[in-house]
Parts: C-alpha cells; structure tokens; sequence
C-alpha cells in the first residue's frame, strides 16, 4: 500500500509505459501476423496466440500489483484472492477446452462442407 | 453474544495482523476484493464458454480481423486499430485513476478532483467507442447469403471481400419492398425486405465471371477461409434461402451466429460494467468535490472504485486478447 505523504507518481507512469508497449507490441503482431509464428504449431495453438496469451497475463500483472496495489497488500490476503482466482480459472478452462475440442472431433465429421 | 466475537487470546493483538482491520485492509476494501475475485470468475465463465464453442467450431470461426476492420471518418480496411485505441483509453483513465488514488493519500482535494474527471471522461470516451462498434457490427459491411444448411457465403474479387452492392445489379424480381407505418392503415410491424433478393445476386454471380464465392471454411496451412471455385460457388449458392446483412442474434453475416452472440454477450457485459463503473466515478467526483473525504480525514472510498475500475479494465485486457488477437 502507498504509504501516506509518499508519492509514487513517477512508478505509476513507469508502468503505464510498459504497459502501453505491450499493447503496441501486441497490435503489431496481430496486424502483421509473422508467418513462422502464425502458421506453425507449438502446445496445442501456435506460437503466436502463445505470445499474446503471455503479453497479457503480463498485463494482467502490472494493472493488479501496480495499479491495485496487490502488491503491498498483505501476504495471505493477496493470496487468498490470487490464488483462488488462478487456481479455479486453470481449472474452469482446462476442462471447458479440452471438452471444446472432444465437441469438435465428434461434431465436425457430421458436418458435410 | 461472546462467543460470536473472535478475541485475541493468543496475546497478539489481532487476527493475522490487522485487529478491527483483517489482513491490514478496512473491510470496505477486502470486501470489493473479494467482490472482484467473484466478477472475475464470472468473466472467465463466460470467457472460457466462448473458448469452447470456439474449440468446437474451430475449422469455420469467423477471422476477427476480417470482422473488426472499420475506423470511425476513415475508409477501407484497418483491422485493430480502433480497437487498439479503445483499449489504450482504458488504460490512460486507470492510470488517471491511480493518480486520484496517490493524490488521496496526500490529501490533495483539487488533485484528487482533476483526476477522477479525466477517468470519467475516459470512461464515457470507451462506452462510446464500444456503442460504435456495435454499431458497425450490427449494421455489417458486406452483405452475405445464408443456405439451407445454415452456412454463411461471402463474395470475394481478387482476393478482396466485396459487398452485395459491388456486383449485384437489376431488380429483387418480385417487386417486393420493406412495408413502412406510412402505406398502411392497419399496419403494425413486418419483416425487413432486403434491397436484393436471392435470385437476383444468383443471376448478378452468374454473369459477373470475377466473383467468387468464400465459404466460412478455414484452410488450416494458411489459416485464411477457403474461396470456393466458381462452379461450386454457383452450387452452394442454389441453397441460399436468405439474404444477411450484419450480425444480430438470429443471423450474423460473418459467419457462426453463436459469435455475434459471444460478442454482444460479453463485450456488452463489459461494457455494462464500464457504465456501472462512470456512475458510481460521478458518485465519488461529486462527494470529494463536496469535501465529504476532506472532512473524513481519509479517501479511501476513491480507493475502493479505484479497485473496481481497474477490474473493468483487466478484464478488457482478457477480452482484447480472446476476441481480436488469438
């Protein structure tokens, strides 16, 4: 927590620019869509979607324990919020996209194109 | 009575450190955490749905930056730019809104004034953005042809998507026009006529050799959907029943409907968030404009929608990603 009568002005900037360039970083590659991280597979998706899903969770980061504050809050409780929510979204969206994907495999065969 | 308080009996002086404050925060401010871990798990549930009806429908999803390619004064295609802007007005009002914060804790009242105003009018500049967006969305670009089999057909010209309007030439054929309240006495409400019937842009297709039919089929080398050749264009368009332009919850002219519905869905609940969250920032701009806080001693309720308006943009950071990027 920002402690009082101490400014942190010029950290809040600091990460507004970070996380500007990533936005930036971000809109380039979805308008150019390099070729060998396009159209080429890594885990499951291609590199690329890999870069945007890590770009944003670095995001993520900034806007919670800068801007929120996450990170002068104390331990248990920023745990207790954190880790709660990372744990049930892994498993929310491990099990809805693997469940996406059987959906397909069974589905899209019936489909005559 | 005693028995539902919890007193220190271990001779330290609170429960994890923070007495009458738990974990060293005021209880309105854990609440509105614990208030955002819950919204966040709603938004990942919505998220994480349209994740599966993506996996499930991963070989004809509609190309986001085939969809999303329109800037507001400006023509021709600039996929993501708008959409860049929207999430860097934000982003500006979060940073806007941790200043007020900072501001706050040095009891600074015009600061605190000043800044809260410039994450209000951020706010108001977004919902615009996105009411735009929408709009676009709703009212669509191109026009397409939906078949009996519930497929979506678009029209390409060397290599580039074109409208209805580009090629079809003639009249509907069957004289038919939108009915309006002014041609009829008793009329209360009808279907929408479109400016082209099926027939006709079967017969504009036929004799306009250089189009060709895209089908919603996406080629998974070169992840760009499949252009048909022009014989089995001309078959898959003998199915066609329906006419679509833009996208609505029924019918949606860049491909699968149940994208248009994830759109509006979530976007729109988002943006209903964003609403929420300029009003309850007008709320507190008039109460620190007033020197509630002043006279408290304290402002930490700018804190607290501070929190919740950080939330809001979080979450947009997930769905820039989910909608436009990936």
């Amino acid at each position: 927590m920002a402690h009082a009568n101490e400014s942190n002005v010029k950290r809040i900037w600091n990460v507004f620019w970070i996380l500007s360039a990533i936005t930036i970083v971000e809109v380039f590659l979805g308008i150019y869509k390099p070729v060998t991280l396009h159209l080429t597979k890594f885990l499951g998706t291609s590199p690329l979607n890999w870069v945007f899903i890590i770009l944003t969770l670095a995001k993520a980061y900034g806007i919670t324990w800068a801007f929120m504050h996450m990170e002068g809050e104390k331990t248990w409780f920023r745990r207790s919020i954190v880790w709660t929510a990372v744990f049930l979204i892994c498993y929310l969206v491990t099990f809805l996209l693997i469940e996406g994907g059987y959906l397909f495999n069974i589905l899209g065969p019936l489909v005559n194109w | 009575m005693e028995a539902n308080i919890a007193i220190p009996s271990d001779s330290k002086e609170s429960w994890i450190g923070g007495g009458v404050r738990p974990f060293g925060a005021s209880y309105g401010k854990l609440m509105m955490w614990f208030f955002i871990l819950s919204d966040a798990l709603t938004f990942s549930g919505f998220l994480a749905a349209y994740g599966l009806t993506r996996f499930k429908l991963i070989d004809s999803w509609p190309i986001a930056d085939e969809v999303f390619t329109h800037v507001p004064f400006v023509h021709g295609d600039f996929p993501m730019y708008y959409v860049a802007f929207m999430t860097f007005v934000l982003i500006f009002s979060s940073v806007t809104m941790v200043l007020a914060v900072d501001a706050g804790h040095n009891m600074k009242k015009n600061k605190v004034t000043w800044y809260m105003f410039a994450t209000i009018i951020g706010g108001v500049i977004f919902v615009g953005s996105q009411a735009w967006e929408w709009n676009t969305f709703i009212n669509g670009s191109y026009g397409a042809i939906k078949t009996s089999d519930d497929k979506i057909l678009q029209f390409v010209k060397d290599g580039h998507q074109i409208a209805l309007s580009d090629f079809v030439v003639g009249d509907r054929g069957d004289e038919r026009v939108t009915h309006t309240k002014k041609n009829g006495l008793w009329f209360e409400s009808g279907e929408i006529i479109p400016k082209y019937s099926v027939s006709q842009v079967i017969t504009s297709y036929k004799a306009d050799p250089s189009v060709q039919v895209k089908s919603e089929l996406i080629n998974v080398d070169e992840k760009q959907k499949i252009v048909l050749s022009r014989e089995k264009g001309l078959e898959e368009l003998l199915k066609g029943t329906q006419i679509v332009e833009g996208a609505n919850l029924q019918v949606n002219e860049y491909g699968n409907t149940i994208f248009a519905n994830f759109f509006f869905f979530i976007t729109g609940f988002h943006g209903f968030h964003v609403f929420s969250g300029i009003l309850i920032n007008i709320i507190i701009f008039f109460n620190v404009i007033l020197g509630t806080y002043e006279k408290r001693g304290s402002y930490e309720m700018v804190e607290k929608v501070g929190l919740y308006w950080h939330f809001v943009d979080l979450v947009w950071v997930f769905v820039f990603t989910f909608f436009y990027l990936v």
